[in-house]
């Protein structure tokens, strides 16, 4: 799947306090080809293409991995919460079974009251 | 779905029910709390977990009861935990013990997350138990289970 098909998109609150606990939600565009659906004309199982890995990083530090499996739907979904320490980026990361990477960085603005 | 694809399926489904007359599909003696899981599915389980005894509480499934389209089910999974340094979720598996493939993905957690909580979208051949184990910062793992009616499949058979 060539790279300029995949978007990752992220969704934080924009503004979080300090130690409030906040969803992240990520979305990235990929079709998950499981390797089990067969191929329309020859019969043959369409080879298994899916994102395996997906990471966040929180100021540097890492705040989710996971792995992934063919079970998972295409345009894999991922939703899970955070601490909000300081104000800065959080970097996402997904690897292909190609070894093509997709990142996609946000801003973290904690305010103080 | 077209008849074209409905017949592989059908055939597959009568292989089963002669494997399972012939008594081939030997049911496991691994002691999880697992009724109907399949062999599949335990060996999954236990690669990832190792021989432990998963808990039956804790793990809390949100799915809904019938999925119309077995290719994208909303699927969320909370556990029970403080998520302190000293006690906290540190992995939480998931499976559909009937898929071609059970594994469906693994997300580790840490007392940064604040909650035991994740949301994901799976995929579904047919009617099933999803399967959720979670591994505690103290070695335990408890394991959920929800039953969903699939009304389409989604693996694409």
């Amino acid at each position: 799947m060539a790279s300029k098909d995949i978007k990752p998109r992220v969704r934080i609150p924009k503004k979080v306090k300090k130690g409030q606990v906040f969803e992240v939600k990520t979305l990235v565009t990929h079709l998950m080809e499981s390797g089990q659906r067969p191929d329309k004309d020859t019969g043959k199982k369409v080879a298994r293409d899916i994102i395996n890995s997906f990471s966040a990083t929180y100021n540097g530090k890492t705040v989710m991995k996971a792995d992934w499996h063919p079970g998972l739907s295409a345009n894999p979904f991922a939703a899970f919460y955070v601490v909000a320490e300081d104000s800065g980026t959080m970097e996402f990361k997904w690897v292909d079974d190609a070894g093509t990477s997709y990142t996609k960085k946000v801003n973290v603005n904690v305010v103080s009251e | 779905m077209s008849l074209g694809t409905a017949k592989p399926k059908n055939i597959r489904r009568r292989d089963f029910i002669k494997l399972a007359g012939t008594g081939t599909l030997a049911i496991s003696a691994i002691p999880l709390p697992a009724h109907s899981t399949p062999v599949s599915t335990i060996a999954a389980i236990e690669k990832l977990i190792g021989p432990k005894a998963p808990q039956d509480d804790k793990v809390h499934i949100i799915l809904p009861e019938i999925a119309e389209n077995g290719g994208t089910v909303p699927l969320k999974i909370s556990v029970d935990s403080p998520m302190t340094a000293e006690d906290h979720v540190t992995a939480i598996h998931m499976f559909a013990d009937e898929n071609p493939l059970p594994d469906v993905a693994s997300f580790y957690f840490g007392p940064h997350n604040g909650k035991a909580f994740v949301s994901i979208r799976l995929r579904l051949a047919k009617t099933q138990n999803v399967v959720a184990i979670a591994e505690t910062s103290d070695g335990k793992a408890y394991i959920g289970r929800k039953k969903i009616k699939v009304t389409i499949g989604g693996c694409g058979g």
